[in-house]
């Protein structure tokens, strides 16, 4: 593997029963990079990064992890990687510097080593006046920094974040996405899966991941220039109508109402589609203002995952 | 320090820590002990006394009068209640407001003087065995000792073919036969109910789901979280034993050693099933009620609370599986006979089987990945 590769799999798969979690995944995540799997529940997101973690064992397919073989090397893989999981699991009775004192002791980190990353790690993510609180009393904002703060106490190349932020306000959530952005200049090699846009639009290469299977990736930028369809806005007084009259055409593959505005997707076999879709406006009878915009991630998931047959 | 011992101490560490700030199980450990041995040990007092008595007095006579008072004087009976005819005391009896009825026939001087029948009938409340047992323990007495002079001497009942002598409890106290067994029943149920808790509830917050992903092990992880909770039982067998020692006399022949060594081998084997009872169950919930699933035949089977030797062949076979048995064993043979663990050799071998047979199938339910 390259230096500069810190995840690669091929065809990796894995099935529980009849179902397929993840179908035949192919990735490479580059070294200091923020990698985002972006799906919904059930797109096979978690169960791609246990598999890459060495929790559970592909069906098929393999993968490789910071140079070791997963699951086969899983035991020394697991020294160079963190795991932030997506509820806290963190121990609530345990004060706050219990909880990274004693995942210093499950990373055999000598004792005084140990006091000094603890102290640095109260620092940065400002938990030191919380250090003798109870994990249970902090607030959604502190756990999260907490829960990172524990997954770095033993400076992993290599980050798994499972849906991070999903339950923090926007505010915690900007500054979190800093402390990973710190870490990510200093050589981590981080790995997010969300199922919000913002967050992945944050991130450097995002993966999009539908019923398992790997339907889109590249930069989020890259993604919206090269996103397979038209992205039309309405606006209108009459909205229902309009929409009715969207809906009747073909090669519109959705259409979803942003306040006052309506948001399209046309498909591109569909030619000048700001003019097909004016020129039902008129025959329906309704009347509306039609403009051409740039996709956002948004258009870019759907279209991606609207392409595929069920 | 080698790194598979820095990380199971830690685990035990940090379950110390958990442990003394959970108020609710602090407070078993040391509470569940001190009220089943006051329940058991006063309580659950099996030397009856105070049985509430009727009396059907139809003879009258200065001498059947004699035998109602000496049957009050014996504490076993209380008389709360004189009726007129024996169909009185079996009503009395069917409501329950005696336990024991005294029928004293008109002809009872008669029978005493001729002694070809019992003088008088005990009706007793058979539903309840203890009563049963006690008021057949005391029927012949009072009579015998009192009248005995009365009669001829060709009429004398032949003297007891065996004398009786309880050896190791003359007295017979219950306490004695009992607090030693509730050293094991004690630690039966806490023992498998901590356990089991500890592990469910690590993996019902999560924090199991972070704990893999890190270089613990399972058996790290299972013999660090265990370790405190083996301390956590001998503290309980000292404070049964001192208790025991204090409040009820049980006396202490064995050596001391020899019986904590068998305190930690019984104490390893119900910590054991508490981590099979993990591996099976979801909930802590779960857990508590498997734990009383297995504490049941224990407490029931074992010899502790009815006769080994009443029991059907089938069930004495099971009982031989279950650990409480033999420990009862042990503790009775140490502490009453003054047994060494040699002489109880034949009760050891079972504990350490069914403890290397319990871990062997956790250890194997309990996998570090999660499929």
């Amino acid at each position: 593997m390259s230096e500069d590769v810190a995840i690669r799999t091929r065809g990796l798969t894995r099935r529980f029963g009849a179902l397929v979690a993840v179908d035949h995944v192919d990735l490479e995540i580059h070294r200091a990079e923020i990698y985002g799997f972006l799906g919904p529940n059930g797109s096979g997101k978690t169960t791609t990064i246990r598999m890459l973690c060495g929790l559970l064992r592909p069906s098929d397919g393999e993968a490789e992890v910071l140079d070791c073989r997963v699951p086969e090397d899983a035991e020394r893989l697991r020294r160079k990687i963190g795991y932030m999981t997506q509820r806290f699991s963190l121990y609530e009775d345990l004060t706050v510097r219990e909880n990274l004192e004693f995942m210093g002791e499950i990373y055999s980190i000598p004792p005084a080593a140990a006091r000094m990353r603890v102290d640095q790690l109260l620092d940065e993510y400002r938990l030191e006046h919380r250090q003798r609180e109870r994990a249970a009393n902090l607030s959604g904002g502190q756990k999260q920094r907490l829960g990172l703060a524990a997954a770095m106490v033993h400076q992993p190349e290599l980050l798994f974040l499972d849906e991070p932020t999903s339950a923090v306000d926007p505010e915690n959530r900007r500054e979190f996405w800093e402390s990973l952005f710190r870490l990510v200049d200093r050589g981590t090699t981080i790995l997010v899966s969300t199922h919000l846009m913002d967050e992945a639009e944050r991130c450097h290469r995002i993966a999009i991941l539908d019923r398992g299977a790997l339907v889109a990736n590249g930069t989020p930028r890259e993604l919206m220039r090269g996103i397979d369809a038209a992205v039309l806005e309405v606006e209108s007084e009459h909205l229902p109508a309009a929409r009715a009259a969207l809906d009747r055409i073909d090669g519109v593959m959705s259409v979803a109402q942003l306040g006052t505005r309506l948001h399209a997707l046309v498909d591109t076999a569909l030619p000048e589609p700001e003019r097909t879709v004016r020129a039902a406006f008129d025959r329906e009878g309704v009347e509306a203002a039609v403009e051409l915009t740039p996709a956002n991630l948004e258009d870019v998931f759907v279209a991606a995952t609207r392409s595929r047959p069920e | 320090m080698p790194q598979f011992l820095g990380r199971t101490l830690a685990i035990a560490r940090k379950e110390v820590r958990q442990l003394r700030r959970d108020r609710l199980t602090f407070g078993m450990i040391i509470g569940i002990p001190l009220v089943q041995l006051v329940l058991f040990g006063y309580a659950i007092n099996q030397d009856v006394r105070h049985l509430r008595a009727g009396v059907a007095d139809l003879a009258g006579t200065q001498r059947s009068r004699l035998l109602v008072a000496d049957a009050a004087g014996s504490q076993v009976v209380d008389i709360v209640a004189e009726v007129e005819t024996v169909l009185d005391l079996e009503t009395l009896l069917r409501s329950g407001q005696i336990a024991v009825g005294i029928a004293i026939p008109r002809d009872f001087d008669r029978r005493i003087q001729f002694g070809e029948r019992p003088p008088a009938q005990l009706l007793v409340d058979g539903s309840d065995p203890i009563v049963l047992a006690t008021a057949r323990g005391i029927a012949g007495l009072p009579v015998e000792n009192r009248f005995r002079p009365v009669l001829p001497p060709a009429m004398r009942p032949p003297p007891q073919t065996f004398e009786v002598r309880a050896f190791y409890n003359p007295e017979g106290r219950s306490a004695v036969q009992i607090v030693p067994g509730l050293i094991g029943v004690i630690l039966t149920l806490t023992m498998v109910i901590f356990t089991a808790i500890a592990i469910v509830r690590e993996r019902e917050r999560g924090n199991l789901e972070l704990l893999i992903t890190t270089p613990v092990r399972t058996w790290e992880l299972m013999v660090g979280k265990v370790l405190p909770y083996m301390c956590v039982g001998l503290i309980q067998v000292t404070l049964v034993l001192l208790a025991g020692w204090a409040l009820f006399q049980i006396p202490i022949r064995g050596s001391l050693v020899d019986f904590y060594l068998a305190g930690v081998l019984f104490v390893s084997a119900t910590l054991t099933m508490g981590l099979l009872v993990s591996t099976a169950a979801k909930t802590q919930f779960q857990s508590v009620q498997m734990a009383i699933f297995f504490f049941l035949p224990s407490i029931l089977l074992s010899g502790f609370m009815f006769p080994f030797d009443g029991m059907p062949r089938w069930a004495q076979r099971f009982a031989e599986i279950l650990p409480l048995t033999h420990f009862v064993r042990i503790v009775r043979g140490i502490l009453l006979r003054g047994a060494s663990l040699v002489d109880v050799h034949r009760d050891l071998w079972p504990l350490l089987v069914f403890m290397t047979v319990t871990l062997a199938l956790s250890v194997l339910r309990f996998r570090k990945r999660l499929d």
